[in-house]
């Protein structure tokens, strides 16, 4: 089984064996992945019926929620690891649940698609358009995204909620790229996140 | 069930079994029963190191026959969809118990036994049961069966409380937990349609302060209590869709009391039909036993506390229109169960059909159950 290049990328963060939490985990492909590779203690949540019946369906243990508001409900320091895998675009209070994530993970992992892509600022710019690229599909009527951001962006909000960024990798076509320039080059950006400065 | 094996060579299994598990029975209230009769099916075989078992919980007005023909109705089992050959929980893979509720009135003891004191009925002699009553005779029934642990406890309505009970009661014996369209606690609301319900029973000058005869029950006002209750297992949709105000046998109202409109007819059979096959009594100590639970209860009210250090999966269905278990009382259990740490899945279904969508054809409850049944048995 291969994985998308950036599931591929937040797989790697994850330690063999953790107790891991996916915020957002849809059909379970990567929770399924990490079981099944990495022997990981996979739990996952997600807002869809038919996801979460899929991923049972895979063994996996997953919750049918809302990450904006069922967070609340784990205990501080219950995971070792919680992934919000390509979700943050989506959350209503992404700040909040930032927070969430290293409360009751002891790291968070976040991928995201870089608003900040050349490609994006073209369409916008030039095209006077919202983009329609790899990474951002849909067309913005239809998208699920509601709080697209840049990757200076998200540094930017992450040292304002006092989190430390233990690493970061970046994703252009699919492939792995050096951080210069990332908030121009990068097509995605995955992250991962401590507790405190 | 053509396909139904079961040990020929040994009575303690295969269909309408009933086993006498002598001695004295201590109940939760503190009283105890002088040995008890308990009334089951079994369907499979149990393997060889009896890995494979699984208890089905029926629910309020269910029985032992949970996937062969009811020998008194001549009716199929009740849960047809999830019981059986080529289903997900399959007597080719599974040894599947499913017996008679203490209390109950299709074999295990009950108000309508005999009391061996006095020789008579116990009627409302008969000693106040709860959930965990009914739980612990189950583990007696597995004991008599050579079951040390379950591989799954699986149970709608009040079934999925004896199974989320069975987690709390006897966690080492339960790996994996399914509770379907069910709560960890019984609400005011559903505590006030049971008494309407008994206080119908009571009322019926037939009911003779439970000492009614066979064939003189308290037919009335049993029939009444299923009525009110087979109200709160459909939903305003489900009625509307099915009956709307669509007139019974008539074109005209006909202004009376007659049953004019096809829903009043409907819910008459209904409740007809219950008296039928069930006891007035066993109704109104099956209804308490429901309205005492809440597994919250001897944990201050923290229900995470019920569940702490749980090594058993759980997976938590409730179904959209069901409004006697609603959504937010499984979401209750998931919180209490993620706050615990233990290994839980939790779906809400889309369906019409009220609390009664979890007996009916449900193919996305089919797949959650057989996908998370078969990852515990890798």
């Amino acid at each position: 089984m291969s994985l998308r290049p950036d599931l591929a990328a937040v797989a790697d963060a994850v330690p063999p064996g953790a107790r891991v939490l996916d915020v957002g985990c849809g059909d379970g492909a990567l929770l399924a992945y990490l079981r099944d590779r990495k022997g990981v203690d996979a739990r996952g949540i997600d807002v869809l019926a038919g996801n979460v019946a899929s991923a049972v369906a895979r063994g996996l243990s997953v919750v049918q929620g809302d990450a904006d508001a069922d967070l609340g409900d784990y205990p501080d320091g219950a995971f070792d690891m919680v992934i919000l895998s390509d979700t943050l675009q989506a959350m209503r209070a992404p700040a909040a649940v930032l927070g969430e994530l290293v409360r009751i993970g002891r790291r968070g992992i976040v991928s995201f698609p870089n608003f900040g892509h050349w490609r994006v600022r073209a369409s916008v710019v030039f095209g006077g358009r919202m983009p329609v690229t790899a990474t951002l599909p849909v067309s913005w009527h239809q998208t699920p995204n509601i709080h697209l951001c840049t990757i200076d962006d998200f540094r930017e909000l992450v040292t304002d909620l006092g989190l430390r960024i233990e690493s970061a990798t970046f994703l252009s076509g699919g492939r792995r790229r050096n951080g210069n320039l990332a908030n121009l080059m990068a097509e995605q950006a995955v992250f991962v996140l401590g507790r405190g400065v | 069930m053509a396909a139904t094996q079961t040990v020929t060579t040994d009575g303690r299994f295969g269909h309408d079994r009933r086993v006498t598990l002598p001695g004295r029975f201590a109940l939760a209230s503190g009283q105890a029963l002088p040995g008890i009769d308990i009334a089951y099916e079994t369907y499979g075989t149990l393997n060889a190191d009896a890995s494979n078992a699984i208890l089905v919980c029926h629910a309020l007005t269910g029985d032992q026959h949970v996937a062969g023909a009811n020998p008194r109705t001549g009716k199929p089992g009740w849960w047809p969809r999830l019981v059986g050959p080529g289903k997900a929980i399959d007597p080719a893979r599974h040894f599947i118990v499913c017996s008679n509720v203490l209390g109950g009135c299709s074999g295990s003891t009950g108000p309508a036994s005999l009391d061996p004191a006095t020789g008579k009925r116990f009627s409302m002699a008969f000693p106040m049961i709860t959930i965990r009553d009914m739980v612990n005779a189950q583990a007696r029934l597995l004991d008599h069966l050579g079951v040390g642990r379950l591989a799954a406890v699986v149970g709608g309505s009040m079934g999925g409380m004896q199974a989320l009970d069975w987690a709390v009661a006897h966690p080492d014996r339960v790996r994996s937990v399914v509770a379907i369209a069910t709560a960890a606690r019984h609400s005011a609301q559903n505590i006030a349609f049971h008494e309407v319900g008994r206080q119908a029973i009571m009322a019926d000058p037939m009911w003779q302060g439970g000492n009614y005869a066979d064939n003189a029950p308290p037919a009335a006002g049993l029939a009444v209590a299923r009525m009110a209750a087979h109200i709160t297992y459909l939903s305003e949709a489900g009625l509307t869709a099915k009956f709307g105000r669509r007139l019974q046998d008539r074109t005209v109202l006909g202004f009376g009391f007659d049953a004019e409109f096809q829903v009043e007819s409907y819910l008459r059979h209904q409740g007809l039909a219950f008296v039928e096959r069930f006891d007035a009594n066993s109704y109104l100590y099956i209804t308490r036993a429901l309205d005492y639970f809440d597994l919250a209860a001897p944990h201050d009210g923290v229900l995470a506390k019920a569940f702490a250090g749980t090594k058993t999966r759980f997976a938590v269905v409730s179904f959209t229109s069901d409004w006697l278990y609603p959504t937010a009382e499984a979401r209750r259990i998931v919180r209490a169960l993620n706050a615990a740490g233990a290994a839980v899945s939790f779906v809400e279904l889309e369906s019409p059909f009220g609390h009664d969508a979890f007996l009916l054809d449900a193919p996305e409850m089919v797949r959650v159950v057989d996908g998370f049944l078969r990852a515990g048995e890798q």
